[in-house]
């Protein structure tokens, strides 16, 4: 395959065969060696020939191998020819996270954050086969999906402050819960403001650097040692069942001939069939919202009961790393609105767009960048660069370098955890097991990721953060 | 030759997990399939024998018919915290142009003296395999 360098971190696949258009990878040298090991290009030239794909199939810094569409793959359709595709959204819609900032500091709760990850585990349900504290029926839950996060401020869950501070101000008002099968409704019913497992985490972070004191100021992060609270889950079952199905509806109605890979399979964006999958990933998405924003609640709760205060406890952003939606994209010149689908990517919009939140309409978008358990995550703001060069996107984390089969061989639970409180950080987790599994030594370093972000200009470095406390689904 | 067949193994996945499951029959591969998946999650050896759930799943083809059958058992651990042990009494018909499969699942429901590790989000039909020689291989990569 033709790869040519066209700046020190852009790199681009021509047009060739049915590719419709180039497709464009953001990343390092040393970045690409590790892409260039699994299918991630493959997947990137895949996307690049859907119809009504516009300019260009972007990969992000931290792009890998998924289904269908790379993790790390952005693209955008129009409206008419296009095309909607649940391989580029993901299984787990709207996997993403959330950014709490605190008046404390670091000594604050140094003593105290055994404490605080003790509470929170006891408040937070996490781990495989978990149930949520509340009980939803039907109703309630077709309620949580289409009012998204206005649904749990109603319910006593957070502030409406916390809405504006969230991407889709917490509510994709395309939801239409009319079309999620009973399976996606069972699924979902038990896990409302679970953690999960996995790579979900919950963390309890300081500021460990300041590069734009500006910007970070007016997203609240004024101080270095600073206490942050970072939550990162998705949609559950429910997402994940709402992409199986539609994968498999689709498969019925257009058949996987011609297709190079099974999950690439999409519908047109204006058949029945891509409205339907729009609505329930719509409907997936503010399960997800619900979901930060209830565990969000009660990690404020735990605070006022261990601190004695969760005074200044405000969001600071909640943003999506897997989902699809209709954006304004200026294309030749001409303002057009488009379906831009991000799967494993973050949306990075730069100053003025209405889309953010008007306190941060000055100086662009939080974008929060999760690091893999226990190691440091950034604080990026989202640039007008970013609009130009992948329409509005930026990387979403660290990504695997090593199967967790390897990582169970290669690491020990109770040695990562006493590695761990060495370097000051508090582990609490549902299994040792899953603790290996999640090794930061399996993971690629974010620190390189937000570096080309930054260089390339998808989105700026603000802060850095590391752990004080995790808990581990 | 091993006379004892392994049931079955876990490849190389940088993101997420692969595995190949054995089997003397189609049956038993598809077991051993679901096997290799909850073992992702939890040790089936440590679950106790408390409950049994009645399973029927169908599809278009073979694949389709292994995609729903280990989908089902994701379904019942998110939906009725279902942890499975075994698979018994499979069986695998076609009619017409359909494929049917019945088993039953044995295992509990998941409480505190059971540790969960891994999450399976999704079955995937990525480098998705069903070879039939003297024996059966099945192959599926899952989301995680």
């Amino acid at each position: 395959m033709e790869i040519k360098k066209l700046g020190e971190y852009v790199w681009e696949i021509p047009k060739q065969g049915q590719m419709r258009v180039p497709a464009v990878i953001y990343t390092s040298s040393k970045l690409l060696e590790s892409i260039k090991r699994d299918k991630t290009l493959l997947q990137a030239q895949n996307v690049a020939c859907l119809p009504g794909i516009q300019k260009k199939a972007y990969v992000m810094p931290d792009g890998h191998q998924g289904y269908g569409f790379p993790i790390g793959g952005v693209a955008a359709f129009d409206r008419t020819t296009g095309v909607i595709s649940p391989g580029g959204v993901g299984y787990d819609i709207n996997c993403g996270v959330r950014l709490l900032k605190t008046e404390f500091f670091e000594p604050d709760i140094r003593s105290k954050r055994r404490e605080l990850l003790d509470e929170i585990f006891r408040e937070v349900p996490a781990g495989v086969g978990r149930k949520g504290l509340i009980r939803l029926n039907k109703s309630i839950l077709f309620d949580v999906c289409r009012r998204g996060a206005e649904w749990a401020v109603e319910n006593g869950y957070g502030t409406k402050e916390d809405l504006l501070k969230t991407e889709e101000y917490g509510r994709m008002k395309s939801a239409n819960p009319e079309f999620l099968s009973q399976r996606a409704i069972e699924r979902g019913a038990p896990q409302l403001g679970t953690l999960g497992s996995g790579n979900h985490f919950l963390e309890i972070q300081k500021v460990d650097q300041i590069f734009d004191p500006n910007v970070s100021q007016t997203f609240g992060i004024h101080s270095k040692n600073q206490i942050l609270v970072m939550i990162h889950c998705g949609s559950r079952g429910l997402g994940h069942q709402v992409a199986s199905d539609y994968i498999r509806l689709m498969e019925d109605r257009y058949g996987t001939k011609n297709l190079p890979d099974r999950e690439l399979i999409y519908a047109p964006l204006h058949s029945d069939l891509g409205q339907q999958y729009y609505q329930s990933m719509s409907s997936a998405v503010n399960f997800a919202f619900v979901n930060r924003q209830m565990i969000a609640h009660w990690v404020r709760n735990v605070f006022r009961k261990v601190l004695g205060s969760s005074d200044g406890m405000d969001q600071v952003y909640d943003v999506c790393h897997n989902v699809a939606k209709f954006e304004n994209h200026s294309i030749d010149g001409e303002r057009r609105s488009l379906c831009v689908h991000r799967k494993g990517a973050t949306r990075s919009f730069g100053p003025g767009r209405e889309e953010i939140p008007e306190i941060y309409r000055s100086v662009g978008q939080p974008v929060i960048i999760p690091g893999s358990m226990g190691t440091a995550s950034y604080i990026l703001v989202g640039t007008s660069e970013a609009e130009r060069l992948s329409f509005g996107s930026t990387a979403h984390g660290a990504g695997r370098m090593m199967s967790r089969h390897e990582a169970l061989r290669r690491f020990r639970g109770e040695k990562i955890k006493k590695e761990m409180e060495d370097q000051g950080i508090e582990l609490k987790a549902t299994s040792w097991r899953g603790v290996a599994e999640e090794a930061p030594g399996a993971y690629k370093n974010v620190d390189e990721v937000v570096n080309v972000s930054h260089r390339v200009g998808l989105g700026r470095l603000v802060a850095r953060v590391v752990p004080v406390g995790v808990m581990k689904g | 030759m091993i006379d004892i067949m392994q049931k079955f193994k876990y490849l190389q996945h940088t993101a997420d997990a692969k595995f190949q499951a054995f089997g003397e029959s189609i049956e038993e591969a598809f077991t051993n399939a679901a096997l290799a998946m909850v073992s992702l999650m939890w040790d089936p050896e440590k679950i106790e024998t408390k409950i049994e759930h009645k399973l029927c799943v169908t599809g278009r083809d073979e694949k389709q018919l292994l995609f729903n059958f280990l989908e089902d058992i994701l379904f019942r651990l998110d939906s009725l915290m279902f942890l499975v042990k075994t698979v018994e009494k499979i069986r695998l018909v076609r009619e017409n142009n359909r494929f049917l499969l019945e088993a039953r699942l044995v295992g509990d429901v998941h409480s505190e003296k059971y540790e969960t590790f891994g999450e399976v989000k999704a079955i995937t039909y990525n480098e998705m395999e069903i070879v039939k020689n003297h024996s059966v291989m099945v192959q599926v990569v899952v989301d995680m």
